[in-house]
């Protein structure tokens, strides 16, 4: 076991998979010599050369389509989207490719890729640096679409999206690279070696896809969140009083719905929390989720508490990003039904 | 700064010279006699190959003699091969045309007049290679003898024994094991993925190179540059193929960015060595594939290549090209019909003959004709012998997650309503 931050333990996922399978390969803006603009595959090219791990030129839809080239081969690399919110020019091999390959060729061929992209927002990053556009891939048939919380998840997941057949979007918020964070960005920020889930052990593990984790267990309402929001729906529950169960999705789809069903069937009751825009937002399927398999069970309607449906603001952050108070809020509303 | 009355500015839209009724003028193509172009050795700098991207690689002249530095080595025996190829690709296009017609199958798209690119450059890579087509590249396929005909049409007709499980549109195939890439319906994404197949191939120290092919239309899209760039960048053992008919739909190659340029032109812009060559020369296809093949082989890089042909038919069988261009168009398109010219040239060497030619004919059409009996037999559009339900829900994932378990019960409770509803 080592302390690491979720910057060290996405490293340290890489690290394992480049030493287990030859066949994995890593590309991206910056992130050969200079090791990634967040530090996230520092050292990477020095050990496994530069034939493994290298620098691409500045074109998403060229490196989707690259590695879907690749992955047709036998290789399974590993592509980085600097920003999630850049991911746009690769919409085309995202979605016709990448996802269809193997249905459309009826299993002759397949795209093993894993597309990491540092997502959310919480640090002033504006319109560009902090979208949240899960529900863009959620919504595609053949993708699977992973978002982690902590280091010991970021590395369990890391390294199960890489050995997963199917392509996957893997979500980093980049908010949570260093530390947890609640929301409250009046305090000061407490390192990840504080937390209990920094603790991540050094060679090889997964933690299974589809699969969520109950982040608190709780009585009267079911929290489903992920990313950063699981960390501010923490805070929001040690301060509003209500006993929350929270769920941690860390699969968004296909997800772990055993568990949700599970977790509001005992609770009767639900809130679900992103960060990303309301209107067609992930949140909308995880409501009707909720609806068609707890109906009888719902004691009060099933809330979302998510950004505005605006574009990302710079100045106005801290009213944009759904915060603690805004959480707290809907934990009381739906206690009051 | 002036204050002189300027001429309001005017937006240029190209179009092509001849529209129905009238008839085109060719000389935009820019042709150069059959020897005309030299043949420069395979490790040339990609820079010194500006010329040859303005200019035309042609080996058959007007008398069907092989001349000039780029008439390839090739015997009889191959050449009788390529144009047993050739006629294959037609009577199978011709064949499925009227399979369409009679509603057996809901869709094709022929490549006639583009018989020689597809088939001369197959017989240039060698097994394990990977070509990423588009959608008129069947003559790779029908240029190989362990690709069964019955099994391409029984993808056509999505019938039971469709090997893509009625998943994809006719001509849509897949065939890993004959190194043809699966087709999607999205252009140009493949140019990019053959990039990085071959990439793969050099990171693992294989000798094994990628062939991409693209239209002169598609070029327009973002995925040609991006593969351009890539390819370039890292020195990718790739053939980047671009196959200008001189239409996209009913758009003139001109509106693709075509006018008073090349497309091969854009290769030597991106630091790659570029040919363009005549496309309906099924000698000079067969000796720029084997230059280029043999160039990415030996770690020297990409190549691109322009073959300049022409779409003889209609783009497919939803259209219609007498509402855009001339009727005649392709008796007069200046580099005739690849077929012809071959003949013409096996001909003058003494190892073909009319007789021989209408032999061949004959028996390739009978060959497709069994097929498609061979191929309807497990079912066609017209009687519902179609792939099975499930084959809807498998292979959108590795495994079938639990949300398509659920759905492929629905979809069956649903199947059996539908019919049940039918029968009574």
């Amino acid at each position: 076991m080592a302390r690491m931050t979720m910057i060290q333990a996405l490293r340290s996922a890489m690290d394992v998979m480049l030493e287990r399978d030859p066949n994995v390969v890593i590309f991206g803006e910056d992130v050969g010599y200079f090791g990634g603009v967040f530090r996230c595959t520092e050292g990477l090219q020095a050990k496994y050369g530069a034939s493994r791990v290298f620098d691409a030129p500045i074109s998403e839809g060229g490196l989707v389509g690259v590695a879907v080239g690749m992955g047709a081969y036998g290789l399974r690399p590993i592509v980085e989207v600097q920003f999630a919110d850049y991911f746009y020019p690769a919409s085309d091999q995202i979605v016709s490719e990448a996802a269809r390959l193997r249905y459309r060729s009826a299993g002759d061929f397949t795209a093993p890729v894993t597309i990491r992209m540092p997502c959310g927002g919480g640090i002033y990053g504006g319109q560009t640096h902090s979208q949240s556009p899960e529900a863009l891939f959620t919504h595609v048939c053949g993708i699977r679409t992973v978002m982690p919380s902590t280091p010991y998840d970021a590395k369990g997941l890391l390294i199960a999206a890489v050995e997963c057949d199917d392509p996957v979007i893997f979500l980093e918020p980049k908010r949570l690279y260093n530390g947890p964070f609640d929301g409250h960005a009046d305090r000061p920020v407490v390192p990840w070696s504080k937390h209990p889930a920094s603790e991540v052990p050094e060679g090889h593990y997964t933690v299974p896809l589809e699969s969520a984790a109950v982040l608190r267990a709780g009585r009267d309402v079911t929290v489903l969140a992920y990313g950063t929001m699981v960390f501010v729906a923490e805070a929001a529950v040690l301060e509003c009083g209500v006993d929350a169960e929270i769920v941690d999705l860390r699969s968004l789809w296909p997800l772990d719905l055993a568990a949700i069903v599970e977790s509001v069937k005992k609770t009767r009751r639900c809130v679900v929390v992103h960060e990303a825009t309301r209107t067609s937002g992930f949140g909308a399927e995880l409501v009707a989720l909720v609806q068609e398999h707890c109906f009888y069970h719902l004691e009060a309607p099933i809330e979302r508490v998510t950004g505005w449906d605006t574009p990302y603001p710079h100045a106005l952050e801290w009213a944009y990003f759904p915060g603690p108070q805004r959480v707290a809020a809907a934990l009381r509303r739906v206690m009051e039904d | 700064m002036s204050n002189s009355p300027r001429e309001p500015l005017r937006l240029h839209v190209p179009e092509p010279s001849g529209r129905p009724g009238q008839h085109t003028d060719f000389s935009y193509l820019h042709l150069f006699p059959a020897g005309a172009a030299r043949r420069p050795p395979i490790d040339v700098a990609p820079a010194d190959t500006a010329d040859l991207s303005y200019a035309l690689v042609r080996v058959l002249d007007d008398e069907g003699r092989a001349v000039g530095p780029w008439a390839p080595s090739a015997d009889t025996a191959l050449l009788r091969r390529g144009l047993a190829a050739m006629l294959r690709t037609r009577a199978f296009d011709a064949k499925m045309l009227t399979a369409q017609r009679q509603k057996k199958i809901s869709f094709y798209m022929q490549c006639l007049g583009e018989e020689a690119i597809a088939t001369a450059h197959a017989l240039a890579l060698e097994p394990g290679d990977m070509c990423f087509p588009t959608y008129r590249q069947q003559g790779l396929l029908l240029a190989r003898d362990d690709i069964r005909k019955a099994e391409l049409m029984c993808q056509l007709m999505s019938n039971e024994r469709d090997p893509m499980k009625g998943r994809q549109l006719p001509v849509m195939y897949s065939y890993k094991r004959a190194g043809f890439f699966t087709i999607s319906g999205n252009l140009a994404t493949q140019f990019i993925q053959a990039v990085g197949w071959a990439m793969a191939s050099a990171i693992k120290g294989d000798t094994k190179i990628a062939s991409g092919w693209i239209g002169d239309g598609a070029t327009a899209e973002a995925d040609f540059h991006t593969a351009l760039t890539f390819a370039h960048v890292y020195r990718a053992p790739v053939i980047l193929n671009v196959v200008n008919n001189q239409w996209a739909i009913s758009t003139f190659q001109a509106i693709a960015g075509g006018e008073a340029t090349t497309f091969a032109a854009r290769g030597v812009g991106c630091g790659i060595a570029s040919l363009r060559v005549d496309g309906n020369d099924f000698l000079a296809v067969l000796a720029a594939s084997r230059w280029a093949a043999e160039r990415a082989r030996s770690n020297l890089g990409p190549t691109l290549i322009e073959w300049v042909t022409y779409r003889a038919g209609a783009h497919s069988t939803s259209d219609d090209p007498s509402r855009y261009r001339p009727a005649d168009d392709w008796e007069h398109f200046p580099l005739g019909d690849p077929i012809e010219r071959l003949k013409r040239h096996l001909i003058a060497l003494g190892a073909w003959s009319d007789d021989e030619h209408e032999r061949t004919r004959k028996a390739l059409e009978a060959e497709v004709a069994a097929a498609q009996k061979e191929a309807e037999a497990h079912g066609t559009l017209l009687d519902g012998h179609i792939p099975p339900l499930e084959s809807m829900f498998d292979d959108v994932y590795a495994a079938m997650p639990s949300h398509l378990r659920d759905q492929l019960r629905q979809a069956r409770e649903a199947e059996a309503a539908r019919r049940a509803g039918k029968e009574g």
